[in-house]
């Protein structure tokens, strides 16, 4: 009987999905992702589609924070770079809006490697500080100077059509959402498999012995920056024509702290986390709102609590998170995976994934 | 010149309370090695208690704001033994989080408990304006600034003079030293926290007195970050210096220049800072090695 899984050729080593089990998995949860919006109410899709776009964004910021260990907190800046150059060029040049998303990812992979450029001297407390004020520069930018961005008025964005359908209704935005956010989660898996994914990693895990083994250091954390920037950006920009009106409230500290809490619960450094975290971190809040309606009537005083249970859960579970699971959900469910794989048996696989 | 004068008094008055606030975190920096994220919520904290006790309960000032330190310096206690001692050792980025956790936790509670609603508590610095030859500033910022550097002096004092201050010291300056010495590191973590705490609490109260008791006493927190970063991030004397300098910058550019500028220059000199000389003005060089 077999007792393990053996590759006998490097084609199916190398895959991505290995044995015949994640094959079936991932098979059963693209079928799942198809049939859902047609079941869906217009309350789940649209938590779905936030959840792709925070995919999108947490998949991006783990390039930078998990596999680089480069600690940003200019996540919030990022997007606002993405979301306002797709939003202006479409309003203000006329550019289709496929065109003017891919133009915003380049411009905030742009700024990105400009706010990276400190990654030359500091590394990690410091570099997290300065990312800081990339946030609030930006941040201000955004704000002073109204001829640009419309200063603090929010910015309405024209309606991206496919087809002569609109896109950005719930139903249709979903797709764009979920093609996009399995093509990024793609692109991740695959580029920690080539050389440029594997010095990110050395990088975060020793720089000094990066660059001993011939790692540019300098010239990686940027291409980091410039990588994880790219999607953050691409997360702004449909966050723009999905909500069809952006502002700068979007876009504050406050999102580069949701994004992280995001990779930290989901799990550093893995693809699966990044969508975990989203998941989470997404619903936890529109869980709790529901469960406050709910109350509504039965304990009006308890219903008036709900923005502190909000903010209090959420640092709950980032505190719980990092003191009893600091690897994150994504850990978790690979202990239960494990715990299946041996089942009956009580051992546990050692290595593996 | 009037216009410098009272940009002057009122920039020292702000620099002094950030340093209030940054003397806070260099203290659990230099122990214990955490960024405390959640500086400004400690201030909010002080605040609210010190406005509980005042007018909620109706106890003179002194008892008010000694029970505010009181309290302060338990509740970092508990924040030391429950959510920093299990991650001692941790990467940076799990440090910053849980204190930016923590920080979303103790503003929820705040918020919980008394409200969103602005509130104010009777003054105990002396309001009104002084005239300083022909320039007139708020009296309560003029006599922030003395107290502020009496406190930090006393903060100066315990690190030279007292047992948990030198042991304090020599924890930062190389920890297996210290520990073969018999110095217990929980403990000192502990002691810092409680310390922070409390200058924080400090501070918040100061900050209560002149902007009045609302939740946005808490963005003073991420003001901090230019602070320490100019000061040094494990010197006390840095954070005064930085403090007031990071003050008097916001105050003159809000003063002369205008358009919100006030705003961002912080932050534009904490990246030049950065970029020159990562370890501030006071701070230690740490040249690491593999």
């Amino acid at each position: 009987m077999e007792s393990g899984v053996f590759h006998t050729d490097y084609r199916t080593d190398m895959g991505l999905r290995r044995v015949p089990a994640e094959r079936l998995r991932l098979g059963l949860f693209a079928a799942a992702l198809l049939v859902f919006p047609f079941l869906a109410s217009p309350y789940w899709l649209n938590l779905a589609n936030q959840i792709a776009i925070a995919t999108i964004g947490a998949l991006g910021l783990n390039i930078l924070v998990g596999y680089t260990g480069q600690v940003s907190l200019g996540q919030g800046a990022f997007m606002a770079v993405g979301a306002y150059t797709s939003a202006l060029l479409t309003l203000r040049l006329g550019l289709p809006w496929g065109v003017s998303i891919v133009a915003a990812c380049f411009a905030t992979a742009a700024v990105g490697v400009f706010f990276g450029l400190p990654s030359l001297r500091l590394k990690g407390l410091y570099l997290a500080i300065s990312t800081l004020a990339a946030q609030e520069i930006v941040e201000w930018v955004v704000t002073h100077w109204p001829a640009l961005t419309g200063g603090v008025e929010a910015v309405v964005v024209p309606a991206p059509r496919l087809f002569g359908q609109r896109l950005n209704t719930d139903f249709g935005f979903y797709w764009v959402g979920i093609v996009l956010a399995g093509a990024t989660a793609l692109f991740t898996a695959n580029l920690f498999r080539s050389r440029i994914g594997r010095s990110f990693v050395a990088v975060r895990d020793q720089d000094i012995a990066a660059s001993v083994i011939g790692v540019n250091v300098f010239g990686t954390k940027l291409l980091a920056f410039a990588t994880s920037s790219f999607f953050v950006g691409l997360a702004g920009a449909l966050t723009a024509y999905y909500r069809n009106i952006i502002s700068w409230e979007r876009f504050t500290l406050e999102t580069s702290v949701l994004y992280l809490a995001m990779i930290i619960v989901g799990g550093l450094g893995t693809i699966r986390g990044s969508l975990f975290g989203a998941a989470l971190i997404t619903l936890l809040p529109a869980m709790i709102a529901t469960a406050g309606r709910e109350l509504q009537q039965s304990a009006p005083a308890v219903a008036a609590l709900l923005p502190s249970v909000q903010q209090a859960a959420f640092g709950l579970v980032i505190i719980l998170f990092l003191v009893f699971e600091p690897a994150g959900l994504s850990k978790l469910w690979r202990n239960v995976k494990d715990y299946f794989y041996v089942w009956p048996f009580a051992y546990r696989r050692g290595e593996g994934r | 010149m009037d216009q410098f004068l009272q940009l002057t008094v009122a920039g020292l008055g702000t620099g002094m309370i950030y340093a209030l606030a940054a003397v806070g975190f260099v203290i659990i920096y230099k122990a214990s090695d955490v960024i405390n994220f959640a500086q400004g919520d400690l201030l909010l904290f002080g605040t609210y208690l010190v406005f509980f006790f005042l007018v909620q309960v109706g106890l003179p000032w002194t008892a008010g704001v000694l029970l505010t330190m009181l309290v302060a310096a338990g509740i970092g206690l508990a924040v030391e033994r429950t959510v920093l001692r299990p991650l001692i050792g941790e990467p940076i980025i799990s440090m910053i989080m849980v204190t930016i956790g923590l920080s979303s936790v103790l503003r929820a509670v705040v918020h919980a408990i008394w409200g969103p609603q602005p509130r104010t508590f009777p003054s105990f610095l002396p309001e009104g304006e002084v005239m300083l030859g022909s320039a007139v500033v708020s009296a309560d910022r003029l006599v922030a600034i003395p107290l502020a550097l009496a406190l930090l002096g006393g903060l100066a004092l315990f690190f030279r003079r007292t047992r948990s201050g030198i042991a304090m010291r020599a924890i930062a300056d190389d920890q297996q030293a210290a520990l073969s010495m018999g110095i217990s590191i929980p403990r000192v973590f502990a002691t810092a926290w409680a310390l922070a705490a409390a200058t924080a609490a400090i501070g918040g109260i100061m900050l209560g007195n002149i902007v009045g008791v609302t939740p946005n006493v808490a963005q003073i927190g991420l003001r901090v970050f230019p602070v320490v970063i100019l000061g040094g991030l494990d010197s006390i004397r840095g954070a005064v210096v930085g403090g007031a300098i990071i003050g008097l910058l916001e105050f003159y550019a809000g003063g002369y220049i205008g358009h919100g500028l006030n705003l961002i220059v912080p932050y534009i000199v904490l990246i030049i800072v950065l970029m020159v000389r990562p370890y501030g003005l006071f701070g230690k060089e740490i040249i690491e090695r593999v």
